[in-house]
């Protein structure tokens, strides 16, 4: 699940207080480690979300249980749920508020791709107005299989070149 | 009609009203201009107080009439339901009276109707869409509206120039693919729908 | 956007605001930790307390009906799990026995018994839901924590006997998906043992919490009268002093045969509400354990329904008459007579209804669907006028609507 960070090294002997290691590594690791999802709870899915932060599944153990329902202050948008045409400018809203980075995890197959609903009120797939990071199918995806996309999402995010990101102007 | 009390007392106040064949509850095809003194009756003699449904059926274009309104009434002491339904004199512009003076639960009801098929109730003191938004051009629940959707432009004209997203028929790839209602079983076979073939291809004419 | 919002007149009594201030319009929604779902509210406010409020719903309008008129009636069955996603088996059944009633089709007393329990377990599932989501909007969080808890053992049962977690899809018309498994109804037996003590222990959390009772007790009242005027159905109309309870007043799939108690409230504010729901999941519990007493053995399906339940399948797979209608149901569906019927179930979230216009055939003409939370969300308009808005936030908990059904 979690590999052995081969990119921080400390010895305390050598460097004593100062700890060497790659500006990516670090950064990727803090952010990863706490990742705060944005809830986009729209349907179904939503409860399996809310499944995931109670107390079988558990989505504190990767850093992710502050669901912050405050764009500015989440770093990943998860879409639960069937996107209408009518909720999805307000998705498309909620995105841009959110502060870089910031990720988008489409949970469940009417997220990913309009699902079961093809009809004329639904938006077929949330890709359509914002950008995913990861898709996750099942109707409703078990927990678990919105855990493993949050690892997945994690080991994405751990290989972007964070530095070079933050200090572009 | 079947012999109930409820249709009894409405035989006998209203001789136009006639019985409509039902599979459950008493059921009465009631002329537009009548339906308000109708449910007015029930409610206060009848004692059905609970409004719990209003609907719309759509017959098809070429049918006459094509839109026909429906109302549920239920009863807390007698514990029945009643159906009346009125048609719409005119498929153009359907128009049936408006409930809500009667119940106030009419009033989300009746602005349902109205945007999935287009049916004004006159007297409604808000009649605007519920369901769809409020510049959605069309009436989904007709029977010419296909089940895809017809394009059109996003609620909301900031986020539609931002990302180009527009309100696009679904990908339906020629379905709904179902066997038409009302038909025998030689014709009944499956038949495609023929909606949307693609968003990216052209239906092969 | 735009910046003046007009809102329409809801027949509650409303103040001007204090010489010298102006009132405020905010959007509370659709996307807002407290609104259960989509939900859009428009408020008008002056200071805290709120003189206006406009619901705006049809967020989540996927279009269910039109696609129930494009689909057979076995193919909706899925579309009716997503109604109430909070209690998908009751669902399940009120559609089935809506359609069977069009077909004038009896199903035999196990797969009643079977559609009571599993609409029973649906009921505690989605009351645990109501409570969990409700105490958590108030401020409790260990009432969500444990509440979750228990439907997780919920979850766990139903997908022994359906293969999903929640979204069911059990039952089909003139009968259910498959039997239960082998020692199930033992399962559930011993998740009620358990249950009632964990259910004492949760409501313990709330019932005699003083800012629980600040926050809830005389918060949001809603009158018989109005309760009746406006269509609400289940605990809320309950909790406002109406006792009807369609499994008592109007019973179907055999409730009848069970002896139970339907709570009735006294004032109609949010606390009676909460107290109506935690006493429904005891009498749950009851209906329950009447079942599984005298479960009945025999057919779970309608065997005398040739143009409407699939035949058994090892004789689809060797027999070529069954093979044929086997083929017939899943292309064409199954065959019902023309006609139109009412059915209405009492779901936990209400009475949610099914209008089933067929011309024949296996696809409906027309399907509309009543749901219980788009009339219980009418009365908002009304209700919210005088509360503040820390007490709006009570009262979408205490209404416990969801919008899936709403907007369906």
């Amino acid at each position: 699940m979690v590999s052995a960070n081969a990119e921080l090294a400390y010895n305390s002997k050598i460097e004593g207080d100062v700890v060497v290691s790659r500006l990516d590594a670090v950064i990727n690791w803090i952010r990863t480690n706490s990742m705060w999802p944005m809830p986009m709870g729209l349907a179904c899915c939503a409860i399996e979300l809310m499944a995931v932060a109670a107390a079988r599944f558990d989505i504190a153990r990767f850093g992710a249980e502050v669901m912050r329902f405050s764009p500015r202050q989440a770093d990943c948008m998860i879409v639960a749920g069937t996107v209408t045409y009518k909720m999805a400018p307000q998705v498309r809203r909620i995105y841009d508020q959110m502060a870089s980075p910031k990720w988008v995890i489409a949970m469940g197959a009417c997220a990913s791709t309009g699902g079961m609903y093809r009809s004329y009120a639904v938006l077929q797939g949330v890709d359509r107005i914002v950008p995913v990071d990861v898709y996750v199918s099942g109707c409703p995806p078990r927990p678990e299989a919105l855990l493993d996309a949050l690892i997945k999402l994690q080991a994405k995010v751990s290989r972007e070149p964070a530095a070079r990101q933050l200090f572009r102007a | 009609m079947t012999a109930t009390p409820v249709a009894a007392l409405i035989q006998e106040r209203f001789p136009q009203v006639a019985g409509r064949p039902s599979g459950d509850w008493p059921a009465f095809n009631v002329p537009a201009d009548q339906v308000l003194a109708v449910l007015r009756t029930l409610r206060d003699e009848a004692g059905f107080d609970v409004l719990t449904d209003i609907t719309a059926i759509d017959a098809g274009l070429g049918h006459s009439p094509r839109f026909t309104a429906v109302w549920h009434l239920f009863s807390t002491t007698g514990h029945t339901y009643v159906r009346l339904a009125a048609a719409c004199a005119d498929a153009a512009r359907p128009a049936v009276p408006s409930a809500t003076g009667l119940w106030p639960a009419a009033n989300w009801h009746e602005r349902e109707a109205y945007d999935m098929f287009g049916i004004a109730f006159a007297g409604h003191p808000d009649l605007r869409r519920i369901l769809m938004w409020d510049g959605y051009p069309y009436f989904p629940l007709r029977k010419d509206f296909p089940l895809a959707g017809l394009e059109t432009v996003l609620p909301d004209a900031e986020v539609a120039a931002e990302t180009a997203a527009k309100v696009q028929a679904a990908p339906l790839m020629g379905g709904p693919f179902v066997a038409p209602p009302g038909t025998t079983m030689d014709e009944a076979e499956p038949r495609a729908g023929d909606q949307s073939w693609t968003e990216r291809e052209e239906k092969p004419r | 956007m735009a910046t003046e919002y007009t809102f329409p007149d809801s027949g509650a009594k409303t103040a001007a605001a204090a010489p010298g201030s102006e009132k405020m319009t905010i959007s509370m929604g659709p996307s807002h930790p407290s609104t259960h779902g989509v939900l859009r509210l428009q408020l008008e406010l002056d200071g805290e307390v709120v003189t206006a409020a406009d619901p705006v719903v049809g967020y989540l309008h996927r279009g269910d009906e039109k696609i129930a008129e494009n689909m057979t009636y076995n193919q909706f069955v899925p579309y009716t799990d997503r109604l109430d996603y909070l209690a998908p088996l009751a669902n399940n059944v009120a559609y089935a026995i809506a359609v069977e009633r069009l077909a004038q089709l009896e199903v035999p007393p196990r797969c009643q018994a079977i559609r009571v329990l599993i609409a029973e377990l649906a009921r505690i599932s989605s009351h645990l839901m109501g409570l969990g989501a409700f105490g958590i909007d108030v401020g409790a969080w260990t009432v969500f924590l444990y509440t979750f808890t228990e439907r997780e053992k919920l979850y766990k049962l139903f997908e022994e006997l359906t293969g999903a977690r929640f979204t069911t899809s059990y039952t089909r018309i003139g009968g259910l998906a498959r039997d239960v498994p082998d020692g199930w109804p033992g399962r559930v037996g011993e998740f009620c043992d358990q249950f009632l003590p964990r259910l004492e222990e949760t409501l313990a959390l709330l019932t005699r919490n003083r800012i629980f009772l600040d926050r809830t007790a005389g918060i949001g009242v809603i009158s018989r009268e109005d309760a009746i005027a406006y269509g609400l159905t289940g605990p809320n109309l309950r909790a406002s002093g109406v006792p009807l309870d369609l499994r008592k007043d109007r019973p179907y799939c055999g409730y009848e045969q069970y002896e139970f108690d339907v709570p009735v409230g006294t004032k109609g504010d949010c606390y009676d509400r909460y107290l109506c729901r935690g006493e429904e999941m005891r009498q749950s519990v009851r209906i329950i354990r009447q079942v599984l007493k005298n479960f009945p053995g025999g057919d779970w399906f309608a065997r005398d329904a040739r143009r409407i339940f699939a035949p058994p399948k090892d004789k689809i797979l060797t027999s070529m008459e069954e093979l044929i209608q086997n083929f017939m149901l899943v292309t064409e569906g199954p065959q019902l007579p023309p006609g139109e019927v009412y059915f209405e179930a009492e779901n936990p979230k209400g009475a949610l209804g099914f209008y089933v216009v067929s011309k024949g055939g296996g696809v409906p003409w027309r399907l509309k669907i009543r749901s219980p939370s788009f009339c219980n969300l009418s009365i908002l308009p009304k209700v919210c006028v005088g509360a503040m808005l820390a007490d709006i936030v009570s009262l979408l908990g205490s209404l416990d609507f969801v919008m899936g059904e709403c907007d369906r």
